[in-house]
């Protein structure tokens, strides 16, 4: 059981923005995937979820492969991508896009148990559930957007920096409800983040990407210790 | 006072009628982007279906079901076969914005040859299944009649079951959401492409019902160049674009006051303006208002 990724390369036109890529998380791991702008993150989360097609390799998930499944379908197979910018519909209500994410079960007590669980670990998404997604703050919208993502009992979690343009405070809270999703669910998470960091002190294991290459990858410790790692992605 | 009233009461019915068209092009516009000039033909086959209905069951009750579901079938048909395919290979160059439209019209010609093949270029009729005389009130006859009357019940219902369907059932929510934010529809697990040919299908139904009723509340002539159903299409498109393009309620609002307003000054002004009024109400509002007079861009935010 585990995310298994083997020499996969994605083409945008001429750009090779991912470059033969190889690595491995296994079964309820968190697993950071950090890198400068440009290096090739989204792109990746994009061919897993299967958005974007990839030219070359493969990627497993379990059994499923994942190039060859269309995201809508991955999804009933446990795979969630949550994409980058706050991803909820601005002009549904904050219920609607949680259950969303249900519709696919087409079993409307699982949803409504769904939904009760996820408002417990988002106890503000309860408050606000027949207000429009377009009033809710940033940091509430990216809670939504993992929400919604839940609603679908993922097993693993594709999640695209989800704490972009969020106060300090409240990627704190973000990155925490992220671990806990690994800790108590059992939930395997790839975490892709510009705040290297904050991603690397709640991740298992580490991997930095640098122009569509792995540059370096392991523990998440052994990462922050790394002179070289530090100097070059977490800016001291 | 009594000519106000009689006006007015044209101007509801000819704009239920039209707000069913508008619908179909609103429908059809969310859920792929495409405007589909080919609306007013499909509309018209189904009502010829319904005509064949009349003809052998002579029961204009199950004409309107059978066109209604023959026209949601012949949507469903042309999104999955020509429109899916179409909109994929044409997604880049110079011309793929337009590519699509251009194809709704040769479409809409097709169509209309294909109804010549089989039933003849001849006009063929399908008699109102209730009188067309209007109630009187003493010595005055109303501008309503019972088959106006069911025409305005029958759009009533109609309007219902979609409000209900949009708003409180699961296919509704996938609707609205794919036509909102497709890709997050699709990492949500909704199947965009099949909603999509439902949301084609829901249109085609309307388009047939407004046929059927259109055609009925006119002469009951019915040919493959019906001018009917050319301005049952203008004004359709006209009325969803005064309401947005994007909105259901806007489609409807648009569709009864074009009704009205045209009503007014075919009554007031003379026969000869109606069109232009329809045309210079479109372009005050797409240079007043380009997003529509109920915009639902309105309360978003970025
Ligand atoms: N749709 C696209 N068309 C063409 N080039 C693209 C496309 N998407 C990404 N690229 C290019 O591919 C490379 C990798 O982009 P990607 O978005 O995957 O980077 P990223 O690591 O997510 O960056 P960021 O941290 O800024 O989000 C970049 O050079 C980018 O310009
Ligand atoms: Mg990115």
């Amino acid at each position: 059981m585990s995310l298994r990724i083997e020499n996969l390369s994605v083409h945008h036109g001429a750009i090779h923005a991912v470059n033969d890529i190889s690595f491995t998380v296994p079964k309820g791991q968190l697993a950071a995937l950090i890198g400068a702008n440009g290096a090739g993150k989204t792109t990746l989360l994009r061919t897993l979820s299967g958005l974007t097609k990839s030219s070359h390799g493969t990627a497993h998930w379990n059994s499923l492969n994942l190039l060859q499944s269309k995201p809508e379908n991955s999804v009933r197979n446990g795979v969630s991508h949550v994409s980058e910018g706050k991803s909820v519909i601005p002009e549904l209500t904050v219920e609607e896009n949680l259950e969303i994410g249900a519709l696919w079960r087409r079993n409307r007590k699982e949803m409504i148990e769904s939904k009760k669980s996820v408002i417990e670990i988002f106890p503000r998404l309860g408050e606000r559930l027949s207000q429009r997604a377009d009033t809710l703050s940033g940091g509430e919208r990216q809670m939504l957007a993992l929400s919604r993502s839940l609603m679908s009992k993922p097993e693993l979690l594709l999640l695209d920096e989800p704490s972009l343009g969020l106060a300090p405070l409240v990627v704190e809270q973000i990155f925490q409800s992220i671990r806990e999703l690994t800790t108590s669910m059992g939930i395997t998470v790839l975490l892709v983040e510009q705040n290297a960091m904050g991603a690397l002190k709640i991740a298992d294991v580490g991997i930095v990407l640098n122009l569509g290459k792995v540059a370096v990858s392991g523990s998440a410790s052994t990462l922050m210790a790394d002179p070289q790692v530090r100097a070059a992605y977490l800016g001291y | 006072m009594f000519q106000i009233l009689n006006t007015f009461l044209i101007g509801i019915t000819s704009g239920s009628i039209y707000a069913l068209m508008a619908i179909s092009m609103v429908l059809v516009w969310r859920s792929t982007r495409v405007v589909n000039f080919a609306q007013a033909g499909m509309a018209l086959l189904s009502t010829y279906f319904g005509y064949e209905v009349v003809n052998r069951f002579d029961s204009y009750w199950l004409a309107l079901p059978v066109a209604m579901i023959s026209g949601a079938v012949v949507a469903a048909f042309i999104e999955l076969v020509f429109m899916r395919v179409l909109l994929k290979h044409s997604n880049s160059g110079p011309i793929a914005s337009i590519a699509p439209i251009i194809a709704t019209l040769g479409l809409l010609g097709l169509i209309k040859a294909f109804i010549g093949f089989f039933w003849g270029n001849q006009d063929v009729n399908i008699e109102s299944p209730l009188s067309t005389v209007g109630f009187s009130i003493g010595t005055q006859t109303l501008s309503l009649s019972p088959m106006k009357l069911l025409i305005l019940i029958a759009v009533s219902m109609l309007l219902l079951v979609l409000t209900f369907v949009f708003q409180k059932t699961n296919i509704g929510l996938a609707l609205r959401a794919s036509a909102y934010a497709p890709e997050i529809s699709r990492l949500a697990g909704i199947k965009v492409d099949l909603v999509r040919t439902f949301g084609w299908a829901l249109a085609g139904a309307a388009g047939g019902a407004a046929g059927m009723l259109q055609t009925a509340n006119g002469n009951g002539a019915l040919s493959p160049d019906s001018l009917e159903f050319s301005l049952l299409l203008a004004f359709g498109f006209i009325a969803a674009v005064i309401g947005g393009l994007d909105s259901l309620l806007g489609a409807v609002f648009g569709a009864l006051l074009l009704g009205l307003v045209l009503a007014f000054v075919l009554t007031y002004v003379g026969g000869s303006l109606v069109f232009i009024t329809a045309f210079v109400l479109l372009l005050v509002v797409l240079i007043v208002r380009p997003a529509g007079l109920i915009s639902q861009k309105a309360g978003r935010r970025a």
